[in-house]
């Protein structure tokens, strides 16, 4: 009885074993680039930062939580917080808005449906440095295109990005302007798979367009929000190119952004320690918030 | 197929070389591009002439960005083990290049004579920021100052002499003034001068304080001098143009915009560097004037621009070939050809000999009032840690210019945290 239950065990096992040994070596290419690029590179930030940075004679000597202390202390970074603070709650519910309106307008059959679509996408084929070029001078005081406008209006000429009360947010709506147009495209691809027959009968019930929206639109293309709000909110730390090109984080840092601070001070400053002390808090930042809208939202999200 | 090109002609230039008995040095040189211009091309065509002239030696040329970026990749690959043999970097990252220990001075590799004719014959303002403790550590290649453009037509149109630029400070405010035009509804229609403050506002900031009298560090590069009254009367005086006279835009002002603002007729004067020369010569549609900055105790600008640096880790052969190549680019003939193309300032006097440069010189006499800017020309800003205590001075004076602090107040402020940052480097 024992014996046959042995050859019925043991060939499972090794089919198994094999199995295993297949995964794991095509999985290896993929694990060693992700290991390797990815995950030590984050282990080394968080290491790094219980350090100080080593200059020429004098090599790292171990900090423990000091820099964080003098994190805490720094007036800079405190403003980046808040500026970076400000800039996503405006960027991210303003593209999608925006993103939304534009999709739910060139999903209609329009004249000229095409053309629109390829109009409001282009922002986004363009890189952020070459948009931040152009915005810079639509910003020029006197002669740039809203000092125009304003102009024949009789207003006095601003300077958008060179002022404190206003860099920030000439910054935030070159954003804004940016990404809309690549989250249309996915609200576009969303609205297309609402059934024709809900429409149908929605107009049978006699229910307003407001209505329609609210109730079958909105629900239906949940998922699709919230894949575009964890990119936006990604994107609210990630995408600073235009503050390079545009205002350097000026003036007296009133446009500057984490993610700018710590290019700062990792490759301009060269403390490559305080910068992986700052990465860390950027990543549980985040970590945090990339986890609470997908746990968080998820239930909420899959209309059933 | 351009593959197998270069290295079948790889292969015959090292046949021809093992035949020659001479053996073959691979050099890389990184060089930033800083100004507009042709200045990649020019740099190619430089390394293939050389190598055209010297068969025994291979020169890669890489272009590596802005200066910020250059920095960036000469010590990354440095760290990395793989150093360039040459960089040009900005000069005044030489206190930090030192620090970490990548670069040497070139002394050692240089004959008495050498060092008296060749290294001694730069202008000395030049020199300055790269000449420490005794030692050549950088060779001066594209250098620059600050100059005032001026539109001459706009002089005419508001009644001043257009061959007598403002050469003080009351001048300035006077002539600014005049140069200043409102329409009905009261808004500014031409403003009278516009000094950049985005970005580096360190630079024209430190020409005004030099003009005033004022140094802002010592040679060493662990002094800072911001909180002397001087220099607060050299940032009151650059906010009070907006402020009090009413002769510049408010708020902070960009750089990249100037040559255009200039050129469209939004300003009658701008102060901007010697590398906009080209391109404002070239499109102006008015009479074009160039002048020194204006002064104020005394005649005063900071040079700026990029030095070849030296790397170590290196065997002695190819630094050799590596130091012969820049004694060749700096020749009066290369350099000519180079400072022509792109508006540098020639930075020998035997450069400015050349047939070549005369020649230029009559088409554009706005390159001699560079030139004569150097006798009252001192080392940029530079310090220990310079993009940290830049930074600290950039922050103080765009504070004060949008109202934030006090010119007192905001240079008080970055005198302590400069203090701070440098009481490592004062031992």
């Amino acid at each position: 009885m024992a014996a046959p239950e042995r050859v019925f065990t043991k060939r499972p096992q090794i089919m198994i074993k094999r199995e295993w040994i297949n995964a794991w070596l095509l999985l290896m290419p993929a694990l060693l680039l992700l290991f390797g690029f990815t995950h030590l590179p984050a282990v080394q930030t968080v290491l790094d930062s219980f350090w100080s940075t080593p200059r020429g004679q004098r090599p790292a000597v171990f900090l423990g939580l000091d820099n964080y202390e003098r994190m805490l202390s720094d007036a800079v970074f405190i403003k980046a917080m808040i500026n970076n603070a400000i800039y996503a709650a405006i960027t991210i519910p303003a593209s999608i808005a925006l993103a939304l309106s534009m999709a739910l307008f060139v999903s209609r059959k329009i004249l000229g449906q095409g053309l629109l679509r390829m109009a409001y996408f282009t922002p986004t084929v363009l890189p952020l440095i070459a948009v931040a070029n152009i915005w810079l001078f639509f910003y020029l005081p006197g002669f740039g295109l809203f000092d125009q406008i304003r102009g024949l209006f009789g207003l006095s000429p601003v300077n958008w990005v060179g002022q404190p009360s206003t860099a920030l947010y000439a910054i935030t709506a070159v954003t804004v302007w940016n990404q809309a147009g690549f989250f249309m495209i996915f609200f576009l691809a969303a609205l297309q798979t609402i059934p024709q027959s809900l429409r149908e009968a929605a107009a049978l019930e006699g229910a307003s367009s407001w209505v329609f929206f609210w109730r079958v639109t909105w629900p239906l293309i949940m998922p699709t929000t919230l894949f575009v709000s964890v990119n936006a909110t990604i994107n609210a730390f990630r995408m600073v190119d235009h503050v390079f090109v545009m205002t350097q984080g000026g003036p007296n840092n009133a446009s500057i952004l984490l993610l700018y601070y710590i290019y700062d001070q990792g490759f301009r400053f060269w403390d490559t320690s305080y910068a992986a002390t700052l990465t860390v808090v950027m990543v549980v930042i985040l970590a945090v918030v990339g986890i609470g809208q997908f746990f968080l939202l998820d239930r909420r999200v899959h209309y059933r | 197929m351009k593959q197998i090109l270069k290295s079948s002609s790889l292969c015959g230039a090292m046949l021809a070389l093992s035949m020659s008995t001479a053996l073959a040095v691979d050099l890389e040189l990184y060089f930033p591009v800083a100004v507009g211009g042709d200045a990649a091309n020019i740099i190619q065509e430089m390394t293939e002439q050389y190598m055209a002239e010297n068969a025994d030696v291979e020169i890669n040329a890489i272009y590596t960005g802005s200066y910020a970026d250059t920095t960036t990749r000469a010590i990354t690959a440095a760290r990395g083990g793989n150093p360039p043999h040459l960089a040009i970097l900005s000069a005044v990252d030489v206190f930090m290049l030192q620090d970490e220990g990548l670069v040497e001075a070139w002394d050692s590799y240089l004959t008495k004579d050498e060092l008296e004719t060749w290294v001694g014959g730069f202008y000395d303002a030049f020199r300055a920021n790269t000449y420490k403790v005794g030692k050549t550590w950088g060779i001066p290649f594209q250098r620059s100052t600050p100059v005032m453009y001026y539109n001459k037509d706009a002089f005419k149109a508001a009644g001043l002499d257009p061959e007598a630029p403002p050469s003080n400070w009351e001048e300035l405010i006077e002539a600014g003034k005049k140069l200043t035009v409102r329409d009905d509804s009261d808004n500014v229609t031409q403003w009278g001068v516009r000094i950049p403050s985005s970005g580096f506002p360190y630079w024209p900031f430190q020409a005004l304080a030099i003009a005033n009298g004022a140094e802002l560090m010592n040679e060493e590069g662990t002094e800072t001098y911001f909180d002397q009254p001087a220099v607060i009367e050299a940032l009151e005086f650059f906010v009070d143009l907006s402020k009090k006279h009413e002769i510049m835009a408010p708020g902070i002002v960009d750089w990249g915009a100037t040559p255009r603002a200039f050129l469209d007729g939004e300003t009658a004067m701008a102060i901007t560097t010697t590398g906009n020369l080209t391109n404002i010569r070239t499109n102006a549609t008015f009479d074009l004037g160039v002048a020194m900055l204006p002064k104020n105790k005394q005649y005063g600008v900071a040079t700026g621009g990029g030095d070849f640096f030296l790397f170590k880790g290196h065997d002695e052969e190819s630094t050799r070939a590596a130091i012969d190549f820049v004694k060749w680019a700096t020749a009066p003939e290369q350099a000519a050809t180079w400072s022509i193309a792109t508006g540098y300032v020639a930075p020998r006097p035997d450069i400015w000999e050349t047939e070549k440069m005369k020649e230029y010189v009559r088409e554009a006499p706005g390159a001699l009032v560079a030139r004569n800017q150097l006798e009252h020309a001192v080392a940029e800003f530079s310090t220990y840690e310079n993009a940290r205590v830049r930074q600290i001075l950039n922050d103080a004076i765009a504070a004060a210019i949008v109202g934030e602090k006090s010119a007192e107040q905001a240079l008080k402020d970055a005198q302590s945290e400069a203090d701070a940052v440098l009481k490592l480097y004062r031992q």
